[in-house]
């Protein structure tokens, strides 16, 4: 019996050997499922970073997980640490609370830790982080409106999903109107869908009889928007600013469509940039803790081409 | 003896409350939409909540006979959601033979039709002739649908090209007389679906199957025929609803069509509809989703609640609007 036990841990000391001879790492990354357009730009530029890495670096292995809801991305994190015992995890948590616990968990096993995008609920535990700024994209986005609407005017907003994200984001906005002369007619969420931003603004279009600009806050929910207003055939409103750079809205900004004159970014790719900045800090000795803060950039017609990638799927 | 006899008479007279609950309820609505909004009964605004009521509505009339037969499909959201992605893709690849043009328009329509009966088939086929639970199959194929979309659409959205969907727009957006098509199209529906429920055998089958299969099989009805048929004619009605979805936004995403299960089933059983089976009505759904649709546009239309509390308002409503309905039923 004794016998039988020292045959395996032989044989699985021997199947060990050639990974410890190249000392290969395991960075595991566990992100949202592609539920919506920027999700689905996140999963692109996620895969697309992987496999550069993987043929950059042979002494790096990835492991990719897509969860659907916090419950399953929990699961993916604790198997990762199981099955295949990584070195580093980036994580774009689904949640703040519930990705809190398993995700300290990992850290207190002495992996690198890189939180991306949604921040964890208590503080300290990831060694990197690396974010958009949502206050700075609500910002950006309230200071073109008001420079757009320099006598004032009326303008709708549509919400996000109600999250610390879409808070922020309308704070900041609320700040950088405040003082000048922009009346906000009304705000209600969209949800960042399409479907649900084309019957709120059929509802603010029956509701209000003037309506300057809206601020859909994001491109899909900018795309609802202005099928409402053109089934409508109302022409009062002036312009509609969307957000995070969809490529199709961008392509109208750089054709320089007169309804999106503009738009601000929040960037899906910054999940590329934290899977790098992880994978940089395991190979080499440069020094990459810390927090990596990806601002939001005004996109107008004469920068547009610069935030317009054709080949991404958002 | 006698005092107990003769009190429920006075209440036979009038109609039962489970049939004016709903009404009541839908009367109610629209007279607080009117006090809080001038605009509220505007033609403008009427138009607008019918014609997006149409999608679920059209959906719920085919539910309301697969609930009646005893069954349920939770699978209907997403698989409106892959229909759309799937018309979209078609018409997009035969573009280039067939050109801008009515024949482009029709052949993608009947992609969704033939979607939409084969999906409804496989899910009556394995209902039926293996005899897994609705629930569970459903479950399965919602799930299947959702990610089937996703992949189509590689995680973003699939779009229909420029100059075809302002070509095939006039279906969601045109109309008769001011009446747009999908309202037309949901009306129609309604008819045939009530007639079908009143008047023809397949109505009472389903009806018969719900209350108690047992007896309906005894009664030399093929149960499982019946069945069968309730998932196709709700396929075949997802499909039709997509035709009307797709030239709306010309578009089809993983977030399409999310959560119309839910809100097809609670209108069924808001309009009088028995959950557990054996009594159908086609116009109390259609009752049910004026009301679901009817509450959201209030809400939009007035200040009087915090956005975040839209859910929880539409969820009070729903269950006043089927305790209205059972107070009759308790006291009978």
């Amino acid at each position: 019996m004794k016998h039988i036990i020292a045959g395996i841990g032989l044989a699985g000391a021997l199947a060990a050997a050639p990974a410890l001879a190249q000392e290969t790492k395991v960075i595991g990354v566990s992100i949202p499922a592609a539920t919506h357009g920027w999700a689905g730009g996140m999963n692109y530029f996620a895969q697309a970073a992987v496999e550069r890495l993987e043929a950059t670096y042979p002494e790096l292995d990835f492991v990719l997980a897509t969860a659907s809801d916090p419950g399953k991305q929990v699961n993916d994190i604790e198997d990762m640490v199981a099955t295949r015992n990584i070195d580093a995890l980036v994580v774009l948590p689904f949640e703040s609370e519930p990705l809190t616990g398993p995700v300290q968990a990992v850290a207190a096993s002495g992996a690198w830790v890189t939180v991306v995008d949604r921040g964890l609920s208590q503080e300290g535990i990831e060694d990197l982080y690396v974010a958009g700024d949502n206050s700075g994209f609500g910002r950006v986005s309230g200071e073109f409106m008001a420079s757009q609407l320099p006598e004032g005017g009326k303008v709708v907003a549509l919400r996000g999903i109600p999250t610390t994200i879409d808070n922020e984001r309308v704070a900041g906005f609320e700040s950088a109107i405040e003082g000048k002369d922009i009346e906000v007619l009304g705000m209600e969420h969209g949800n960042w869908n399409r479907d649900d931003a084309f019957t709120v603004m059929q509802d603010f279009l029956s509701k209000f009889p003037e309506i300057d600009a809206v601020w859909a806050s994001d491109d899909d929910m900018a795309i609802g928007v202005l099928a409402a207003i053109e089934a409508s055939g109302r022409e009062d409103v002036k312009f509609v600013l969307g957000g995070a750079g969809m490529k199709e809205m961008v392509k109208r900004t750089m054709d320089q469509d007169p309804m999106i004159p503009a738009n601000v970014t929040y960037p899906p790719s910054m999940i590329a940039t934290a899977i790098e900045v992880t994978a940089l800090g395991l190979v080499s000795n440069a020094p990459v803790s810390g927090e990596f803060i990806i601002g939001s950039v005004l996109v107008t017609p004469e920068n547009a081409e610069q935030f317009y990638y054709p080949d991404s799927p958002f | 003896m006698s005092d107990t006899t003769t009190l429920p008479r006075p209440r036979r007279a009038l109609p039962s409350m489970t049939v004016i609950g709903p009404v009541l309820a839908l009367v109610l609505l629209v007279i607080i939409g009117t006090a809080l909004n001038p605009n509220f009964l505007a033609w403008a605004n009427v138009t607008n909540v019918l014609a997006r009521s149409a999608f679920i509505g059209i959906i719920a009339v085919g539910m309301t006979f697969v609930i009646t037969a005893g069954g349920l499909d939770l699978s209907v959201g997403s698989m409106a959601a892959f229909i759309a992605g799937l018309m979209i893709l078609v018409m997009n690849a035969a573009l280039p033979a067939l050109g801008v043009g009515v024949p482009l328009v029709l052949l993608g329509m009947a992609t969704a039709l033939v979607a939409g009966l084969a999906a409804g088939f496989l899910n009556g086929i394995l209902i039926t002739r293996l005899g897994i639970e609705a629930f569970i199959v459903t479950l399965g194929s919602m799930g299947i649908y959702r990610s089937l979309v996703t992949w189509l659409a590689d995680g973003g959205t699939l779009s229909l090209d420029f100059t075809l969907r302002s070509f095939y727009q006039p279906v969601y957006y045109g109309g008769i007389l001011g009446v747009s098509w999908p309202i037309i199209v949901f009306a129609v529906t309604v008819v045939l679906g009530e007639i079908a429920m009143r008047r023809m055998v397949f109505g009472r089958h389903c009806a018969a199957i719900g209350s108690n299969d047992q007896v309906a099989r005894y009664s030399s009805v093929n149960v499982g025929r019946v069945r069968l048929m309730t998932y196709v004619l709700l396929g075949l009605l997802v499909g039709v609803a997509t035709i009307m979805y797709v030239p709306r936004l010309g578009s089809a995403s993983a977030s399409t069509g999310l959560l119309w299960e839910l809100e097809a089933i609670a209108a069924v059983i808001i309009g009088g509809t028995v959950l557990k089976g054996g009594f159908g009505r086609v116009w109390g759904t259609v009752i049910g989703v004026l009301i679901l649709s009817l509450i959201g546009n209030i809400l939009n239309l007035t200040d009087l609640v915090s956005p975040y509390l839209n859910g929880a308002i539409q969820g009070a409503i729903i269950i006043l609007a089927v305790i209205l309905q059972r107070e009759g039923k308790a006291g009978a």
